[in-house]
């Protein structure tokens, strides 16, 4: 059931499932047999008059002590396990990463952006966890890994890959409308392999900037290009047609141009196109510059 | 006290609508709880098979994303609030503790009636969120922040139907805890009472002191949808952090007032088809304080993963481990209690030995996620989703089930047809841990929880759990079809103890029981409530 480990706290972890499991099933499956042993045993036909038996101090103690101890011992190996997830050595490479509604975003120390990692085998590697709306989580099964990313925390994580591959990364906590399509994935690679592709030149070289921006900040998970209704308007011809909005509960009649688009991305529950649902976008006006709106916009009116 | 007029029973006399939802009575309030809840248990019930159904195959099947949501967060409210919190106590609690204790009523009848009046204001308000704006919340029942904060779905009502709700529950807490000092019939000392008024009177201490801080979180998100108080949404000033703390301050008490009253049960139907004395009352009366104390103290285990200190973390798994152990001390007494027993197996104790095994699923499951190494891998995952419901469900609704095997004949005077309530057993028994057994598989797979769609590798485990939630339905379906059913069925009699074995107090009075519950005093036995070997002669 679980799936091959892949990083150096697979062991710890699965020990202590392996553990808790292997008690739980020995008392699962002995209590349940005592039982039914119990009903036909002592069934109404074969045991006409019962014996009333008030309790037993002796078994009392015994059957509290030893539970006691065998949580002692659970205890341990979740401890045990979970100890050198907080520990994070020396040396780690150290990633942003973002989380938004519904998109995982990375920035490396050698300014690269991506949506999913790469990292380098047998390294240890920390993401300092972000979150620009609501909290998310980031979760890794191969690796056993999973920590929220809580907007302002401070939360972090760190692991080391032991076997290459490539391994699902998927959104734990519940962040609204495409929660389950929040997914990403680590590639781990060989040392040279992770050299080659940290200084590659990004695949979006030549593409309009104000897509890239679009793509980067996870604008197109709700947007289409295509006229398609997503969660938000599509981009789609938009630009200078004019649309009913709600405003303050009133709805008047705006056109779509320049000042509206970055009124829009800044704050977009002023002036809400009808139909769409109020308070599902966040404000960008801390993460995107005007001259980064502009490109924006100037994409979206390309799209014809 | 043998006139005619003293063995009337509570359901002859008046009978017009009014005097039912007017009524003081302790045991017509019991049962217009009982319908209420039964209404919500089958609607969540619905929900549940529809989720299902959307989850049998990757990609849509059924229903939209943001409607799966806003159905999982439905169901979940239903569930939680108006199901399972008010479940056993609001019914069972209300019809027989005052009669278990030998008195005629609760001690403040009219806080009663009220508290169901609230309860009914608070599922119309959580009912009435589908019916105008983005519809009803999509944020989960935990309404997590800052998430519940943005959201453009009728959020503000259904957490202001959660706080009204709130306040039935306290009513009825602090209802049970009065009438358990006050009205216990003379010569019934605290170690005297049945265990179910035990089970009761620790849960009445969580539902009275934990119940405030869900009530005042809950008002703090509304103060911040409606007026813009940063408290919890970071973009305006608050900490998400904090609002997990105050719900599961509240939350993880809540797990014990759902699951306490169902030990309560288990408690009394072993005893009366084992035809025995309990074993260990002391240890199953004292585990269920242990428990209520203890469980203040857990709520962490629910953030692991959120961002606490490495000393808040463990700590918090120490004390989850201390939980087991009352815990596994009442399963440890159950079956000691059938040992040597003269066993009657009837519905009610095939309901009760199918809690056994399921609590200790979700009770084992429970121990995993309290273990800091396997929480990590399994929070927040399918895992949690069966272990919660083979708490909730495989226990307390089992249990419940079982309550309603075995106080029928004494609620109604009538029986249900035992062969199809047999069958129905099997359906459900089986359609359950079909249904519930492949989440724990999911869960270590890795497939996260509140999931519209998922990756194909957890496809067939996901198929198998929806057929399980077929047979479960037909389960449902049968039993309660039963059970109606038994309103129409030749009258057979019942007697005063139906299950001839019955030893607690309601066993001596008439089936149904009169208005003033007793037609005649009620003898206690000598030595104890469950003291076979005194055991008094009841004439018919
Ligand atoms: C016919 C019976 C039932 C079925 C088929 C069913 C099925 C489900 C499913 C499929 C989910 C959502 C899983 C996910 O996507 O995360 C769920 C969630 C849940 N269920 Fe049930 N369930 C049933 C009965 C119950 C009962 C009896 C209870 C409580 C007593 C309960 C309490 C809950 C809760 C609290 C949630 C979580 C909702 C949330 O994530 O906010 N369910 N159930
Ligand atoms: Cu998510
Ligand atoms: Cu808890």
């Amino acid at each position: 059931m679980l799936k091959q480990g892949a990083s150096t706290f697979a062991e710890g972890v699965d020990l202590s499932l392996y553990v808790i499991f292997g008690i739980s099933v020995f008392f699962l499956i002995g209590i349940t047999i005592v039982m039914i042993y119990f009903v036909i045993r002592y069934s109404k036909k074969r045991n006409p008059t019962s014996t009333n038996i008030e309790g037993s101090h002796a078994l009392e103690v015994v059957w509290t002590a030893v539970p006691t101890l065998l949580v002692i011992v659970m205890f341990y190996y979740g401890w045990m396990g979970y100890t050198p997830m907080r520990n994070v050595p020396e040396g780690a490479i150290e990633i942003e990463a973002y989380g938004q509604m519904w998109k995982f975003s990375f920035e490396y120390p050698e300014g690269k952006v991506t949506d999913s990692l790469v990292v380098p085998i047998n390294r240890p590697v920390k993401l300092n966890l972000h979150s620009r709306d609501v909290v998310h989580s980031f979760y890794v099964p191969a690796f056993r890994l999973k920590e929220d990313i809580v907007p302002n925390g401070s939360n972090y994580l760190w692991f080391e890959a032991t076997t290459a591959g490539r391994y699902d990364v998927l959104c734990a906590e519940y962040c609204g409308q495409l929660h389950s399509y929040m997914l990403s994935s680590i590639s781990v690679v060989s040392d040279s392999e992770y050299n080659a592709w940290l200084t590659s030149e990004p695949s979006n070289a030549g593409e309009h900037p104000g897509l890239s921006l679009l793509k980067q900040n996870a604008c197109l998970t709700c947007h289409s290009q295509d006229g398609s209704k997503i969660i938000g308007p599509s981009f789609k011809g938009i630009f200078g047609t004019t649309e009913i909005v709600i405003t303050n509960g009133e709805e008047r009649e705006i056109t779509i141009d320049e000042e509206y688009i970055s009124r829009s991305i800044k704050d977009p529950n002023a002036d809400l196109v009808k139909g769409y649902m109020k308070g599902l976008m966040v404000s960008y006006a801390d993460v995107l510059s005007d001259e980064q709106i502009g490109q924006i916009t100037d994409y979206i009116k390309t799209l014809k | 006290m043998t006139s005619k007029a003293m063995s009337l029973s509570y359901l002859q006399g008046k009978n017009g609508i009014f005097s039912w939802i007017f009524s003081l009575d302790h045991k017509r309030i019991a049962l217009l709880y009982l319908y209420s809840i039964l209404t919500f248990f089958i609607t969540g019930a619905t929900l549940g098979v529809l989720m299902r159904l959307e989850l049998l195959n990757p990609g849509k099947d059924l229903m939209e994303a943001q409607t799966y949501n806003q159905v999982f967060t439905m169901h979940g409210v239903i569930m939680i609030f108006l199901f399972i919190i008010p479940s056993i106590p609001a019914i069972f609690g209300n019809f027989f503790l005052p009669i278990m204790l030998g008195t005629d009523d609760v001690s403040f009848p009219r806080l009663n009636l009220l508290s169901w009046w609230i309860y009914i204001i608070g599922a119309i308000m959580a009912l009435s969120t589908l019916l105008w704006g983005d519809g009803p919340a999509d944020t989960g029942w935990t309404f997590y922040a800052p998430y519940s904060v943005k959201t453009g779905t009728n959020v503000t009502m259904s957490v202001l139907a959660a706080f009204v709700l709130g306040f039935a529950t306290i009513l009825t807490g602090l209802n049970f805890i009065v009438t358990i000092h006050r009205l216990r019939t003379p010569g019934m000392t605290f170690l005297k009472m049945p265990l179910f008024a035990w089970a009761l009177y620790a849960t009445s201490w969580i539902q009275l002191l934990a119940t405030p801080i869900i009530g005042i979180t809950l008002l703090m998100i509304t103060a911040e949808r409606v007026f813009g108080v940063g408290l919890f949404d970071p973009s305006i000033g608050g900490d998400p952090i904090l609002y997990q703390h105050l719900f599961w301050i509240y939350s993880h008490p809540a797990v014990y007032i759902m699951a306490l009253p169902a030990f309560g049960i288990i408690s009394e139907i072993l005893p009366t088809f084992a035809n025995r004395t309990i074993f260990g009352y002391k240890a199953i009366a004292f585990s269920s304080l242990a428990i209520a104390f203890v469980g203040y103290f857990v709520w962490g285990h629910h953030m692991f993963t959120a961002g606490m200190s490495g000393t808040a973390r463990i700590i918090f798994s120490v004390m989850t481990f201390l939980v087991a152990i009352p815990t596994s001390v009442k399963v440890f007494n159950w079956v000691a209690t059938l040992y040597k027993g003269s066993i009657n197996v009837q519905p009610p104790l095939l309901y009760a030995l199918a809690f056994i095994f399921q609590f200790m699923i979700g009770g084992l499951t429970g121990v995993v996620l309290g273990a800091l190494a396997a929480d990590i891998h399994l929070h927040d995952t399918h895992f949690v989703v069966g272990h919660f419901h083979y708490v909730m469900f495989g226990g307390t609704g089992f249990a419940l089930f079982g309550a309603l095997h075995y106080w029928y004949p004494k609620m109604w005077g009538r029986m249900y047809n035992k062969l199809v309530a047999n069958i129905a057993f099997v359906f459900l028994f089986i359609g359950f841990n079909m249904l519930y057994f492949p989440m724990l598989v999911l869960g270590l797979m890795g497939m996260p929880r509140r999931y519209y769609d998922y990756l194909p590798e957890f496809h067939v485990p996901n198929m198998i759990s929806t057929y399980g939630s077929w047979i479960l339905a037909t389960g449902l379906l049968l039993m309660f079809g039963n059970l109606i059913a038994g309103a129409w069925r030749k009258r057979e009699p019942i007697g005063r103890n139906y299950w001839k074995t019955g030893i607690t107090l309601e066993w001596q009075t008439l089936s149904p029981p009169p208005v003033s519950n007793f037609d005649r005093m009620p003898v206690l036995p000598k030595n104890g409530p469950y003291d076979y070997d005194n055991k008094p002669e009841i004439e018919e």
